[in-house]
């Protein structure tokens, strides 16, 4: 269920999907680096404040602090205390380039793959099937 | 709340507890200890001892053999005990009769540290008149009222037993939206129970599995997470399965089976198998599926004991 309550004051409201099986804090901090992408936050913005993101999606305070600590790790955000969370760095734009060329391609494949005659769903488990395998290979050479 | 002040304690520890009621033991051999801070579930099917641990951490019960302490060194039902911890029973028992001005009063006499602002303002904030009877109110409303009441008694440790029960989604949202904003804002730590997992998967971080009136997991929610994985592979392989793959539970079909295991992501994968993460839900539903089993911290902290 999403039921998103307005957070005033705000840039953003985050939202959750739970059928999507990623983590409710990775899910955070995506959707803060996809507004930081597409220019919906600017350094200098403040994050919603961890008190209120709780009472809008009802989650627990320890899964937001875990998304704004990963945030400030990766140098996106600056913590100040009693204060809040403020952007600090911008994503630059030269991944929006790559994007718009893997996108290019990706179209590229889709259309490949109709012409094979597989339908929309036989992309999905197709494609899902590739991320997995790529995962387990990625951490098969962590593991070794 | 992550960070735990200098000094924190655990705000249940049990060590040996056990309860019988007649001829019935609701609860046998209960050890374990709940860290402060945290917002813990409490999971198990009807009739699992889940109430009578409650039960006997708030005072309202004593246990029949072992130990029981709260918030700290405490004995559940002494008068520092009361005043530190609030208690939701099940059902959110209001007296019906009772207007919402005449219940504040009420809990506001017995209550040490009442916070008189802060239930008035969350009743306002609610929407709701001071002169309404509590029987007029909606279920809701009425959890909302008790969830209020038990929040301006400033307590350290808030217990609740099924608060959600009866309450339809949206009034579930509301409820543990309040509830999490209070755990941000004051630090204190929740323990409730619940018989529906997939509501506990966002509140919680630690997680305590009782079935039929033993432990079956105690523990951080990330880790128990972490250290199980998901084995899928066809079923004419699993007598082929290495003895050293700890099995929790198997789901079987003709073709194909599903393992819960306990085992990390650095863990080898037997050959044909695929490993997956597993989800809260699917944990616990398989641990309640296998009674036999137990994951529980062992002597060296994160030692596991295994009996199946």
């Amino acid at each position: 269920m999403e039921i998103d309550k307005q957070v005033s004051g705000s840039p953003i409201t985050f939202r959750l999907d739970p059928t999507s099986g990623v983590p409710t804090y990775l899910q955070l901090v995506r959707q803060v680096e996809h507004a930081l992408t597409l220019g919906y936050l600017i350094p200098g913005d403040q994050l919603p404040k961890v008190k209120d993101v709780v009472a809008s999606l009802a989650i627990n305070p320890n899964t937001v602090l875990k998304a704004y600590r990963e945030l400030e790790h990766k140098g996106l955000t600056v913590g100040r205390p009693g204060q809040g969370t403020y952007i600090e760095a911008t994503l630059s734009v030269e991944p929006l380039r790559e994007q718009a060329a893997l996108t290019r391609r990706l179209i590229r494949w889709l259309d490949a793959a109709s012409a094979a005659g597989l339908d929309q769903e036989g992309i999905t488990a197709l494609f899902t099937n590739a991320l997995h395998e790529q995962a387990k290979r990625d951490s098969g050479k962590v593991a070794s | 709340m992550i960070d735990q002040p200098p000094g924190a304690t655990n705000v249940i520890e049990t060590f040996q507890a056990a309860k019988r009621y007649g001829r019935t033991w609701a609860l046998r051999d209960c050890t374990l200890t709940i860290p402060h801070g945290r917002v813990t579930a409490l999971v198990g099917p009807n009739g699992a001892g889940k109430s009578t641990l409650l039960h006997m951490a708030v005072g309202l019960a004593l246990p029949t053999a072992g130990r029981i302490r709260v918030l700290g060194s405490l004995l559940p039902g002494s008068d520092e005990a009361l005043a530190r911890i609030a208690f939701v029973a099940q059902d959110t028992p209001l007296y019906p009769n009772l207007s919402v001005a005449d219940t504040l009063r009420f809990v506001a006499n017995l209550s040490p540290r009442w916070d008189e602002h802060r239930a008035r303002t969350r009743i306002a904030e609610l929407g709701i008149p001071l002169a309404r009877k509590i029987g007029n109110l909606s279920g809701g409303q009425h959890a909302q009222v008790a969830l209020a009441v038990a929040l301006a008694r400033h307590p350290d440790l808030l217990v609740l037993d099924e608060p959600m029960a009866r309450l339809d989604p949206l009034a579930r949202h509301d409820f543990m939206a309040v509830l999490m904003a209070a755990a941000a804002e004051d630090g204190l730590s929740i323990v409730l129970s619940s018989h529906v997992v997939a509501e506990l998967e966002r509140v919680c971080d630690y997680l305590v599995v009782l079935a039929k009136g033993h432990v079956q997991v105690v523990g951080d929610v990330e880790q128990v997470l972490a250290t199980h994985r998901v084995l899928v592979g066809a079923t004419r392989d699993l007598d082929a399965l290495p003895p050293s793959v700890s099995v929790v539970a198997e789901q079987r079909a003709d073709r194909q089976t599903r393992l819960l295991v306990r085992a990390d992501r650095q863990s080898p994968v037997p050959i044909g198998w695929q490993s997956e993460p597993t989800n809260l839900e699917e944990l616990v539903l398989s641990y309640l599926r296998s009674p036999q089993a137990t994951t529980l911290p062992g002597p060296s902290g994160d030692a596991i004991r295994v009996s199946a």
